[in-house]
C-alpha cells in the first residue's frame, strides 16, 4: 500500500516537474505572460506530490510498516518515536525523498514570492528550477527509490544508524545542511534566468542576493550545528577534520559568502556582474558535488555512506550542469556588461574585490585537496589521500587575510579615500589589535599565529563595532534621540548593513575560538580505579565508580567521575558507552564540562568490571564553546538583514514597474 | 592603449600570476602531504615503496592481537585485510589513544608509516562509521562486550 503510493506520488511529482520546466523555459524565452499561470500550478503539484510522497514515507516508519524497502533497512520497533521520524534523512534514499520535499517547498515558495512579478524572469527562474526536480524525482523513482517493496517481509529492521540517534542535534544538524544545499538551486535558477535573458537589473538582482541570503543561512547554522555534532558525539575530541563530506559543505558556504560580498559591489558600483552571476552558479555546483560526494560512496570517509547506484547518475547530472553554466556563461554572459568602474585603490570595492579572490583562492585549494584524490584515483588506480596538514597549511593564511579584510572593507568609503581619511580609520583598530596582542604576551601565551588571530579579531571586531556605533552616535547628536531608538532606527534603516556587521562578530569569535582551542590544548590519558585521581590543569578527576544502565532501545555503562575545578567546586561527569541492541559496536558519549573559558572534555577509553578500573582520554580545549555559541550571531545578523523592508512588502501596480525604475534599496545607505 | 586597457591588461597578468603561485604552491603542498589509502595487503605488495610516505591503512583489527602496555598508554594490534583467518595483516603500534568505540574487529583507519622492521607507527587511530549493519547474533549484549579494549585476550564474542 505504501510502497504503490508512495512510488505514484513520485511519478506524480516527476511528471509535474517535466511539465513545468518545459512551460516555463519555453514561455520565458517566447515572453508568453499567460504561462506563469500554468507553471505556478505545476509547481503546487509537485509540492504537494513531494510532501505526500515524504509523509508516506513518514506514515510507513511510524507504523513499522516493514514491506517498504527503506523502512525495512532503518526502522526498529525499538527505536523511540522521535528518532524513527528522525530516520526519514537518516540514510541514503530518505534523505534524497526528503531534499525533493525540501526543493519542491524552496520552489513553492519563490513561485508564490515572484508570482506579480513581470513574468519573464520568474517563468525563466522556475522552469530551471522545476528541471533541477525532474533530476531529483527522476532519481527518487528511480536508482533511489526508497518506495521498493520487501518480500518476504522481515518482522523487525535493524534501527537508524546508532550516531545518528545518540544526540539531539543528529535531529536538526540535517533538515539545516538539506536546507542550506537545496536553497542553493533558487539563486542558481534566479542566475540562469539572468544569463538566459541576457540582462541582470537592479531588482532582479536583489532577488537573487535574498534567495542566496536564505540558504547561506542555513548551510552556515548546519555547518557549526555539524561541528558541534562531532565534537559532542564523535569523542575524538575535534570539530573539523577537512572531511570531504565536511568540505562538501564547507565549499558552497565559501562561494556563497563571496557572492554576498561582490552583490554589494555589484549593487553600488553596477559591475562585477558576470563575476557575482557566475559565484551563483558555482555554489550551486558545489552543492551538487557536494551531493555526489556525500551520497554516492565515491570517498572511503569516516563518514562513510553506503555503496550506491546513484554515483553515476549524479556525474551524468554534475556534467551536465557545469556544462549549460560554462554555455551560458560564454555566449551570454558578455550581455551582462558593467555599467561601472571600480573606484581607487584604498577603496571599499577593492577590500570586497580582494575579499573574493581570497574565498576564490581558498574554495580552490578546499576543492583541489578534495577532489584530486578521486581524480587521481580514476586515472591511475591509486587510492590516495590529501592530509590535513595541507589544508591546515593552505586554510590558516588566507583565513587570516580574510580576517584582516573584515576590518579593511567596512573602515574604507566607496570610491575613493584619501590617505588622510585612511590614517584616521585606522589610528584606533588597530591600536587595539596591537593592544589585544601585548595583552596575550603579557599573559604569557606564546605562538605566532594565534597572537596574530587574536590581534587581527581586535582590529576587525573594533572596525565593526565602530561602524555599528557611528550612525548611532549620529542619530543620538542631530535627532536627538535617545540611546536605544537611535540603535534600533539605524539599525533598521539599514538592515543588510546591521545583520552583516553582527556576522562579522560572529566569525571574529570563530576566529578567536579556532586559534584558541588548537594552540592551547591539554591532553591526557589515565587509567583509574575507584578512588584514584588525575590532574589535567586546574581539575583534579576522581573515579567514584562503574554504573550500568538499561533504557528501551540502549543500554549503557558510565564511569561516574567526581571533578573539582580550580575553585574547588565538584562537577560530577560520566562519560559513557552505549549498547544499541541491533548494532555490534559500542557507541561512546564524552562527557563534557563546559565553561565560559575553556572546555574539560573526557572520553570512556575503555574499563573493566572485576575488579573495576577505566581508562580515560582527557583535554582541555580553551574557548572552543565559542564557535557555537557564535551561532546566535549568524541566525540574528542574517535573519535582520533578511528581513522583508517595508517598501517591499507593498503588492500592487508598485511590483509591476520596469525593472530599472526600482529604488535602490535602503540598505544601501552606509 | 588608453590608461583603462592597460590597467585591465596589468590587472588580468597579476591575476594570473597570482593564480599560477597559488596553484604552484597548492599542488607542492599538496604533493608533501599526500596520504596513501592501501589496504594491509596492498601496503605489504608495494614492496619498498611503502616504507617512508604518510599511509592510512585501512582494514579490521584482528581479534586477539590487542595490546595495552602496563601504563595503559601505548597499544599495538593487528590491522588486517578482513576478518577471516589467514588474511594479511601488518603490526600497529599507536602512539594516539584510540577513540572510544575502538575494539576488536571493528572497521579501523590507521594513519602512520611503515618502515623495515615491518611494524606500522600509527599516530592517528579512527573507527570507520559505517551505515551499514551486521544483524547481532543471538545472546550479543553489553555483558559480551566487556571484553573491549582492555581485555584483549578475552575471546571476542
Amino acid at each position: 500500500m505504501s510502497s504503490t503510493l508512495g512510488t505514484t506520488l513520485v511519478l506524480g511529482a516527476l511528471l509535474a516537474a517535466a511539465f513545468g520546466a518545459v512551460v516555463g523555459i519555453e514561455g520565458g524565452l517566447r515572453h508568453r505572460a499567460g504561462a506563469l499561470k500554468i507553471v505556478l500550478g505545476a509547481v503546487t503539484a509537485f509540492l504537494l506530490c513531494m510532501l505526500g510522497a515524504n509523509l508516506t514515507m513518514v506514515h510507513a516508519l511510524v507504523t513499522h510498516d516493514f514491506s517498504v524497502h527503506y523502512v525495512a533497512q532503518v526502522g526498529s520497533r525499538a527505536t523511540p518515536l522521535v528518532y524513527t521520524v528522525v530516520s526519514l534523512w537518516s540514510a541514503l534514499e530518505g534523505s534524497i525523498l526528503f531534499w525533493g520535499a525540501i526543493l519542491a517547498v524552496y520552489v513553492f515558495a519563490f513561485a508564490r514570492a515572484h508570482r506579480n512579478d513581470p513574468p519573464t524572469n520568474p517563468l525563466l527562474a522556475l522552469g530551471t528550477m522545476l528541471a533541477v526536480g525532474v533530476f531529483f524525482a527522476f532519481l527518487i523513482a528511480g536508482p533511489a527509490n526508497p518506495f521498493g517493496r520487501v518480500s518476504p517481509v522481515p518482522p523487525d529492521g535493524p534501527g537508524p544508524n546508532p550516531l545518528l540517534q545518540n544526540h539531539v542535534l543528529m535531529v536538526i544538524h540535517p533538515p539545516m545542511l538539506y536546507l542550506g544545499y537545496v536553497g542553493m538551486v533558487v539563486p542558481f535558477g534566479i542566475a540562469v534566468a539572468a544569463l538566459l535573458r541576457g540582462q541582470l537589473g537592479d531588482a532582479w538582482m536583489a532577488t537573487l542576493r535574498r534567495w542566496t541570503l536564505i540558504p547561506w543561512t542555513f548551510l552556515s547554522v548546519g555547518i557549526v550545528l555539524g561541528s558541534w555534532w562531532a565534537y559532542a558525539v564523535l569523542g575524538w575530541g575535534g570539530y573539523w577534520a577537512w572531511d570531504p563530506v565536511e568540505n562538501a559543505s564547507f565549499l558552497p558556504w565559501l562561494t556563497g559568502t563571496a557572492f554576498l560580498h561582490s552583490a554589494m559591489v555589484q549593487e553600488r558600483r553596477h559591475t562585477l556582474k558576470l563575476w557575482t552571476v557566475s559565484l551563483s552558479l558555482a555554489s550551486f555546483l558545489l552543492t551538487i558535488l557536494g551531493t555526489f560526494m556525500t551520497r554516492s560512496g565515491v570517498f572511503n570517509s569516516v563518514h562513510s555512506f553506503t555503496q550506491s547506484e546513484i554515483g553515476p547518475t549524479f556525474l551524468v547530472f554534475l556534467g551536465a550542469v557545469l556544462v549549460v553554466s560554462i554555455v551560458l556563461i560564454a555566449v551570454r554572459g558578455p550581455l551582462l556588461v558593467p555599467e561601472g568602474n571600480l573606484g581607487g585603490v584604498a577603496s571599499r570595492e577593492t577590500s570586497i574585490l580582494l575579499n573574493n579572490l581570497v574565498f576564490a583562492a581558498l574554495t580552490f585549494t578546499v576543492l583541489l585537496g578534495t577532489v584530486f584524490p578521486l581524480v587521481r584515483e580514476a586515472f591511475s588506480g591509486v587510492r590516495i589521500s590529501v592530509g590535513a596538514p595541507y589544508f591546515n597549511r593552505m586554510a590558516v593564511p588566507l583565513g587570516i587575510a580574510i580576517l584582516f579584510l573584515m576590518g579593511v572593507g567596512p573602515s574604507l568609503p566607496w570610491g575613493r579615500a584619501s590617505p588622510e581619511t585612511v590614517k584616521r580609520q585606522f589610528l584606533v583598530p588597530a591600536a587595539v589589535g596591537v593592544a589585544v596582542v601585548i595583552v596575550c604576551l603579557a599573559a604569557g601565551l606564546t605562538g605566532g599565529l594565534a597572537l596574530l588571530t587574536f590581534g587581527l579579531a581586535g582590529f576587525a571586531a573594533t572596525v565593526t563595532l565602530r561602524e555599528m556605533a557611528l550612525p548611532v552616535r549620529v542619530r543620538m547628536r542631530e535627532q536627538g534621540e535617545p540611546l536605544l531608538q537611535a540603535l534600533y532606527r539605524s539599525a533598521t534603516r539599514a538592515r543588510r548593513r546591521f545583520g552583516g556587521y553582527v556576522v562579522h562578530l560572529g566569525v571574529v569569535m570563530v576566529f578567536v575560538a579556532v586559534a584558541a582551542s588548537q594552540s592551547y590544548v591539554v591532553h591526557t590519558t589515565a587509567t583509574l580505579k575507584p578512588g584514584e585521581r588525575f590532574q589535567l590543569g586546574p581539575y583534579s578527576v576522581q573515579l567514584v565508580g562503574l554504573r550500568n544502565g538499561t533504557e528501551p532501545h540502549r543500554r549503557w555503562i558510565a564511569a561516574e567521575l567526581q571533578v573539582t575545578d580550580g575553585r574547588g567546586r565538584p562537577h560530577p561527569l560520566a562519560p559513557r558507552m552505549n549498547f544499541y541492541e541491533r548494532s555490534t559496536d559500542p557507541i561512546g558519549s564524552p562527557a563534557i564540562r563546559s565553561a565560559a573559558f575553556q572546555d574539560l572534555y573526557l572520553t570512556l577509553l575503555a574499563f573493566d568490571q572485576s575488579p573495576p578500573s577505566a581508562s580515560f582520554n582527557a583535554w582541555i580545549f580553551p574557548m572552543v564553546g565559542w564557535i557555537w555559541w557564535s551561532l546566535p550571531l549568524f541566525v540574528f545578523g542574517a535573519l535582520f538583514a533578511a528581513w522583508p523592508e517595508r517598501r517591499r512588502v507593498r503588492t500592487g501596480a508598485a511590483d509591476r514597474l520596469p525593472v530599472s525604475k526600482e529604488a535602490p534599496s535602503p540598505g544601501a545607505a552606509a | 592603449m588608453t590608461s583603462a586597457t592597460r590597467n585591465r591588461f596589468i590587472a588580468i597578468g597579476a591575476l594570473l600570476v597570482a593564480g599560477a603561485a597559488l596553484a604552484f604552491i597548492a599542488f607542492g603542498n599538496m604533493g608533501k602531504n599526500l596520504v596513501f589509502y592501501w589496504t594491509p595487503g596492498e601496503m605489504l605488495a608495494q614492496g619498498t615503496k611503502a616504507y617512508g610516505p604518510t599511509i592510512r591503512l585501512g582494514g579490521v583489527v584482528q581479534p586477539g592481537s590487542l595490546h595495552w602496555d602496563a601504563a595503559h598508554t601505548h597499544l599495538s594490534f593487528r590491522v588486517a585485510d578482513s576478518d577471516t583467518s589467514g588474511a594479511p595483516s601488518v603490526l600497529v603500534q599507536a602512539s594516539e589513544t584510540p577513540p572510544q568505540m575502538f575494539r576488536e574487529r571493528i572497521g579501523v583507519v590507521v594513519e602512520g608509516t611503515f618502515d623495515r622492521s615491518q611494524t606500522f607507527t600509527s599516530n592517528r587511530l579512527m573507527v570507520n562509521h559505517s551505515n551499514e549493519y551486521r544483524p547481532p547474533k543471538p545472546g550479543d549484549g553489553p555483558d559480551q562486550w566487556k571484553a573491549t579494549v582492555s581485555a584483549p585476550t578475552a575471546e571476542a564474542r
